[in-house]
Order: C-alpha cells, then structure tokens, then sequence
C-alpha cells in the first residue's frame, strides 16, 4: 500500500504529517513501514524520523559523450534532441549535461555511431533504519535542475510489502507528479487560508488528473477562515483530520521534535486519520 | 534595470506576503509571480488581467492503436517508464502497448524508432501566462497546467515579459515572487539577477533547507541575503541563523516576529502594509530600505 503525503502549498505540515504517521503506524500497529522523502530538493524528514543511514549510492542519468573522430557533424543528434542539450557546429558539437533529460535519442539514432554515453551525478539516494521504519531520502545536487530522476530511481526501491509513505515536495509540477504517481492514496496537507485553499484546490485537480483518492488534512484549523472547509464539503472531500494550531507543537517542531506522537491527544486524530485511509482505499 | 527574487528554500515562511508588502513600498517596478506551479501572489494583489497568453512546454507521445503493432520497440528505448505492454485477455492481440502521459518527458525516441509510425509527438497546451495590472503597478503571472510539467520554462517566460514590461515603460526595478526548493523554476528564477533574499524561519528544517538554497544562490554567483520570519519561535535557532549568516557574510536584511496581522491580512485578501496600526509595517519599511539601498536603487 502506497500513501502519499502532498500539500501544493508548502509549509503546511507535510513533512509532520507524514513523519508522525509513519512512528504511530510502526509503534501501534506493528507494520512493515518504509518512508520515502522524495522532497529531493529540500528533503527533512531525516531531522524528525533520525534514521541511521546505512547506504549512499550516487543516481546517475546517462548524458551523450561524442567521439570526435567518428563525428562527421552531420547535426542529426541535434535534430532528435527536443532539450536542445547538443549542438552541432562546423567542426565542433557543444553538450549541455544539464539540460539533458538522459533519454539516449541521440545515441541511439546516431547515423555514425559517435555518441555513446557517460553517467553524470545528479544526486544521492540514502538508505537506512530509523528504528523498525526503513527509510529512503534522495539529495539533489545542488545546481541540479531536474528532480525527477532522482525522485524516479527512489521510487524503485518501493517493496510492495507493507506500508509505504511517501512525503512530496510542495508544488503540482513534474517533482509532484513523479513523487505521487501510481500512489494507493493521496494525504493533502492544508491550512485554513487562502493561500492554502487556492494551493488545496490546485492539489486536488492534480489528483484527479492522476486518478488517485485523496482526503483533506487542515492543519492549524483554528487559525484563518472557513473557506477551505466549504471547498471540501462542495467538491465531496472528505476532512480527515483537523489539527488546531498550538505554540507548543510549533516550537518543538522547530528543534526537530515529531510533536504529533508526543501526546494522547494527537495520537487519537492520526489513529482517526488512519482508519479514514483504511476506508478510503476500501 | 535591477531585479530582485524572493525565495526560501522551505516553503510557507513568507516568502510571497513580504514579496506583496515589497509591491507596496517599491516604486517604478513589475511584480513578477514565478511560483508557477502554486501561484498566490494574486491573491494578495488582486491584478485585472489585460493579456492571456499561451504557454505550450513540449510534446507528448500519442499512440494510435490500429497502427501499433505490439513489436515492443518503444518499450526498449524509453527511458521513463511511460510505455507498458499488458496482455490482453478476450481479444485478437496478446498484448496491448498504452503510453502513460504523465510519465511521457516528451523525449520523442520512440516516434522515432516506431516501425510502423504509430507514434505521432503532440504539442502540449500547458499553462497561460498574463499581463496585468495592480494598484501597485504592472504584474506578470502564470498558471500551469494541472499535472503539467516545464514549470522552469514558464517562469523565463514569465521573467522575460516582466522585464520587457519594465523596459518599455521606464521602470527600473522587477521583483520576482520565486517558489520554494532548488530545481529547475528556482533556478530560472534565479540567474542574472542582482540580489536574492532568501525567507527563513527558526526551525531546523528552515535551516537545512536554507543552507541548500543559498548554495544554490552562490553556485550561480548571486549575491544573498537572508530574512528571519517568525524569529521568536525560537531564540536559539535565530541564533544559529545569525552565526551561520555571519560566518557566510550574508547580511541580515531584518527578522520579523510571529504575528497573527499575517494570517489576518490574507484572510481579508490584503497586503500587511495596509494595516497601519500594525508593527509590521515600520520592520518591514526598514527591511525594504536596507534592500534598496543594497540592490543600488
């Protein structure tokens, strides 16, 4: 079972959300739960699961290398590339490795054979044990535009037994996309604002888009107005859960404390939050 | 013309309700919303739009069953998992080859390698851009498309009109409204531009991401300087942020304390600096001074 914890807007307690349910799921309900942070770009949920990384593995994509006494420079490389990553000139062909997409076209049609192809780090996958949870984050290489390779290659390691949570960089764009494709179920991470709403609403679309069920976390639910509830009841969404805001929560959330399984009182929405998933995937 | 990107690393720290007070302190400037992906800055600044474009971000593979004969081909050069082979019971053909859409990059190997061109690339509507007007002066903004990718594109995009706007109407000042992480759209809302303040907040995960964000903005040679939000939630943290700034020589444009005004502000779709009673608005004054005088305006 795979679930994924999204939010469109960041900042909203994804990362909380999802590194919460993981602890209560592994302590209360003693099931195989791995954890993915494929927020590659900005990944914390090391800070609140401190897992103990066992394995680093540098991801690789597959960038053209040219060999210049083949070349005849005859440009179809550059043709077949839409990322306009290879340029041919005169006597000389140009490759820009960032802008490659690693999708091999030019080695493969090239007519002389010249192109084979070299792998370029991108980033890192890191494996370990955060107690029973087993826990997998990538690290973008800073400088690096294209997360989805990464976040690719992290979803690879999914072992379908058991449980798998998923936390999703903020956004709907392709990192979003990736992180939550082919998910059995979407968590969405708002808060009361309009921010949050407008964000929610742009979530709920792309899951749709993707066909996956979701349901609505509102966070901080005493703060803001009521918009995003009557957004939810209109478009059929089901509330999960809704988590007040607390200074408390907040400022033990800024030292790196998972505050949602420190009390009965959170424990009790996030066994709620549960079994509304349990019945959603049903 | 100077150019300014609000971003944060992290988000949710205020990086877009600063970037709206900075719409209503700045003078002779374009305000340009590259968090396309998760656009809000309207909300604040409510724009009246006068031009819709297009955005088109690339091709997508569109298999004609009919044609396809199930050799498998495709399936051996994607590179991205989007072509599946599944049997097929009740029916003349074992097999049936889909594309998946979302996971197509638009590469366009395997029209090129279809025996049997059953393949055709398709150009992808995936978003629209616009040309609006504020009560704080022109904005330029985007929405891409549900489940679409290119979020990079549209942000040059975005950019480029921004400062053509500017250029054309004599204002010397862009302010980019950047979105969270270190990818592909913060890195096109990034380069060339004179400064970058980067939004942070006192909690670990800010700082982690912080750390990473103006790597970021190094690695592309641009100078940074850093806000601290909310820096009350926790001394000890602002603490760290300040050392960290301080060993880094990033300046420290201003911290900002927890306050509710925020909240309220977006609630009743206002910027904070129209609640004159509020603190907010001489902290933020001051931090918009030490910006402008820091990006020589």
């Amino acid at each position: 079972m795979i679930i994924s914890v999204a939010s469109g807007k960041g900042g909203t307690g994804k990362t909380t959300i999802a590194t919460s349910l993981a602890l209560l799921l592994s302590e209360e309900r003693s099931q195989k739960i791995q954890f993915l942070d494929c927020d590659v770009e900005e990944p914390n949920a090391y800070i609140f699961l401190k897992p103990q990384i066992k394995k680093s593995q540098p991801v690789n994509i597959l960038v053209p290398k040219v060999d210049k006494r083949k070349c005849n420079f005859c440009g179809e490389c550059a043709k077949v590339c839409v990322y306009n990553a290879i340029v041919v000139l005169k006597r000389e062909v140009l490759v820009f490795p960032e802008l490659c997409h690693g999708c091999g076209g030019c080695s493969l049609l090239c007519p002389e054979d010249a192109i084979t192809e070299a792998e370029r780090k991108m980033g890192v996958i890191e494996e370990g044990q955060a107690g029973p949870i087993r826990f997998i984050q990538g690290r973008l290489n800073i400088g690096e535009p294209m997360a989805t390779p990464l976040i690719r290659a992290i979803k690879r390691k999914i072992n379908p037994d058991g449980v798998t949570i998923i936390d999703v960089p903020p956004g709907t764009s392709c990192p979003v996309i990736e992180a939550v494709h082919r998910s059995d179920f979407c968590i969405l991470v708002t808060e009361p604002t309009p921010f949050g709403l407008n964000d929610l609403n742009l979530a709920v679309e792309t899951m749709r888009k993707l066909k996956i069920d979701c349901g609505v976390v509102i966070n901080r639910a005493n703060i803001g107005d009521d918009r995003v509830k009557e957004y939810c009841h209109r478009e059929s969404i089901q509330i999960m859960a809704e988590i007040p805001y607390d200074r408390n929560v907040a400022v033990l959330y800024s030292s790196g404390i998972p505050t949602l399984i420190e009390g009965e009182k959170y424990r009790k929405i996030l066994r709620q939050l549960w079994r509304s998933i349990e019945k959603g995937i049903e | 013309m100077k150019q300014l990107t609000v971003i944060s690393g992290k988000g949710g720290t205020g990086k877009t309700v600063i970037s709206a007070s900075f719409a209503a302190l700045a003078q002779k400037k374009v305000m340009a919303d590259c968090d396309v992906d998760a656009a809000d800055l309207y909300l604040l600044l409510h724009p009246a739009i006068k031009e819709i474009h297009e955005f088109k971000g690339g091709t997508k593979a569109i298999l004609n069953e009919e044609v396809c004969t199930d050799c498998g081909k495709c399936l051996e050069v994607c590179r991205f998992d989007a072509i599946r082979e599944d049997e097929k019971h009740n029916s003349e053909k074992e097999i049936q080859t889909t594309i998946d859409p979302i996971s197509c990059e638009g590469c366009g190997v395997c029209a090129l390698i279809c025996p049997v061109e059953a393949i055709q690339m398709q150009e992808n509507l995936s978003g629209e851009w616009y040309v609006s007007g504020t009560k704080y002066g022109p904005m330029v903004h985007a929405k891409l498309g549900i489940a679409e990718e290119n979020s990079g594109k549209l942000v040059t995009v975005v950019r480029q009109n921004a400062r053509l706007i500017a250029e054309n109407n004599n204002l010397d000042l862009v302010i980019v409204d950047g979105p969270p992480g270190i990818g592909c759209p913060v890195i096109a809302s990034i380069t060339g531009v004179n400064l970058v303040m980067a939004v942070t907040e006192p909690t670990i995960s800010a700082i982690s991401d912080l750390e990473r964000v103006l790597a970021l903005v190094r690695h592309f040679k641009i100078e940074p300087v850093v806000l601290i939000n909310k820096y009350d939630i926790n001394s000890e943290n602002t603490e760290k942020i300040t050392n960290f700034c301080e060993k880094e020589n990033i300046e420290i444009v201003g911290k900002i304390p927890f306050d509710n005004t925020f909240t309220q502000a977006m609630v009743e779709g206002k910027t904070v600096m129209e609640y004159n009673d509020s603190d907010l608005v001489e902290r933020i004054k001051d931090i918009w001074e030490r910006i402008s005088t820091r990006i020589g305006k």
